[in-house]
């Protein structure tokens, strides 16, 4: 497994944006009564946000990483990374990254790329913005992470529309002499690529209009090679075996226990599934904070909109043992224990 | 190891909504009404919890009654 540390990296301030639209699942046309109820009371899903057609995951972002370089008063010219975390970029190409650096008026000396990871792409985008910072003299890296996954979630699909919430988040990290390492414990396994997956439109399948044909898979399930596609069975078996022991092993290769984490975060994935997983590792439900209830699974964006959303308080006047974890699409897995210190967290931001 | 009975009312006890002793042995689980995809991830927490045996979603593809599962279950342990 890939163990590493990271060292004299600093977590100093975390920003979310979401669109101001909220669906409510209630309103989504589920067949019965009972199917809705058993569909909200598995996820906890309630309600989530849906961008419109005018917002891009990087304007999200866009938005977030503002108001943090706004509420932490720095100085854009020492930004020197900047990593976009997305499975929903704005052009096949050039990167998004790349267009952020000039949206968000940062100097040409930035590096930027993008990154094409999902539900673990926070932990994973850490890790690397964090490693290209340890290795600079001085300054800051900038991880933005998000997506809009309703932009390929098919709205006839019961199975991934009331699921898949919008978001977009912003964490800025210093490089700072310190005694607290990240510590890593990074995975993957492209054997279970298939299970999530959008099948067209890259080289594999390349866009025809056929694309669009709609397809009756199931009852309530209705898909064309543009939709994101999941198969939950296989997802929830994956997560229930591959999670705990990155953890456990995380935390052997640190000399950490649980008794030692102040919260654990997981990607927000559907409340069953992650309170499973709490469960297997027997990490207590008061320090396990969900966000999944009022925006669903945001993929990226879902451990950092739960640490603002759910620990804000603490994160900014205290000190604080995180353990973060994501796991999803790929397959692919990480899971981080990481200190913060007093950092900012911004208002949640609407567009 | 529990006996086929206490694994059928153990199961029961996992899904919400359904009345006690409608699930039997050899029913088919599938006919539970309402049955929908969320079961089916109760059915694995369940059967990890338990017994600490993760059934694939493929394995559980093949099976219909709950005998099958206890029965799967037992050729994993």
């Amino acid at each position: 497994m890939a163990n590493f540390k990271i060292e004299n990296i600093a977590l100093k301030g975390i920003a979310c944006c979401v669109p101001k639209t909220t669906e409510k699942t209630e309103n989504y046309p589920f067949a019965s009564e009972q199917e809705y109820k058993t569909f909200v009371n598995g996820t906890g899903i309630v309600e989530r946000r849906v961008a419109d057609d005018a917002i891009c995951t990087s304007d999200m972002c866009f938005a977030a990483a503002e108001q943090l370089i706004k509420d932490m008063g720095i100085d854009k010219n020492q930004i020197k990374v900047l990593v976009f975390v997305s499975q929903s970029t704005d052009y096949l190409l050039p990167a998004t990254a790349v267009i952020l650096q000039d949206k968000l008026n940062l100097p040409k000396s930035c590096l930027a790329f993008d990154v094409g990871l999902g539900c673990s792409g926070y932990v994973y985008g850490l890790s690397i913005v964090g490693s290209l910072l340890q290795n600079m003299e001085s300054g800051y890296a900038l991880l933005l992470a998000g997506d809009k996954s309703t932009i390929s979630s098919h709205e006839k699909d019961k199975s991934t529309r009331p699921l898949f919430g919008d978001a977009g988040s912003a964490t800025l990290l210093e490089k700072q002499k310190n005694d607290n390492p990240m510590f890593f414990n990074l995975q993957s396994d492209g054997s279970g690529h298939e299970s999530i997956i959008i099948r067209g439109g890259g080289t594999r399948l390349p866009y025809t209009q056929a694309n669009l044909d709609d397809r009756e898979i199931e009852t309530g399930i209705v898909r064309n090679d543009l939709s994101l596609e999941m198969n939950g069975v296989d997802v929830f078996n994956f997560s229930l075996k591959e999670v705990k022991p990155n953890i456990t092993e995380l935390l052997e290769n640190t000399s950490k226990t649980l008794e030692d984490i102040d919260f654990f975060v997981m990607h927000q994935a559907n409340k069953f599934l992650n309170e499973t997983v709490r469960k297997k590792i027997k990490f207590p439900l008061e320090k396990t904070p969900y966000s999944i209830a009022t925006f669903g699974n945001t993929s990226s964006a879902s451990i950092p909109l739960t640490l603002t959303t759910q620990l804000y308080k603490e994160l900014a006047n205290s000190q604080l043992n995180l353990l973060l974890s994501g796991f999803g699409v790929g397959l692919s897995w990480g899971s981080v224990f990481l200190s913060t210190t007093n950092i900012k967290v911004s208002e949640l931001v609407e567009i | 190891m529990m006996n086929i009975e206490e694994f059928t009312r153990g199961l029961e006890n996992e899904f919400e909504d359904i009345e006690h002793g409608t699930l039997t042995p050899d029913m088919n689980y599938r006919d539970i009404p309402a049955f929908n995809s969320m079961y089916a991830l109760i059915i694995i927490a369940y059967i990890d919890s338990e017994f600490d045996v993760l059934l694939t979603g493929e394995e559980l593809r093949q099976t219909n009654t709950v005998r099958d599962l206890y029965t799967l279950i037992q050729s994993k342990k």
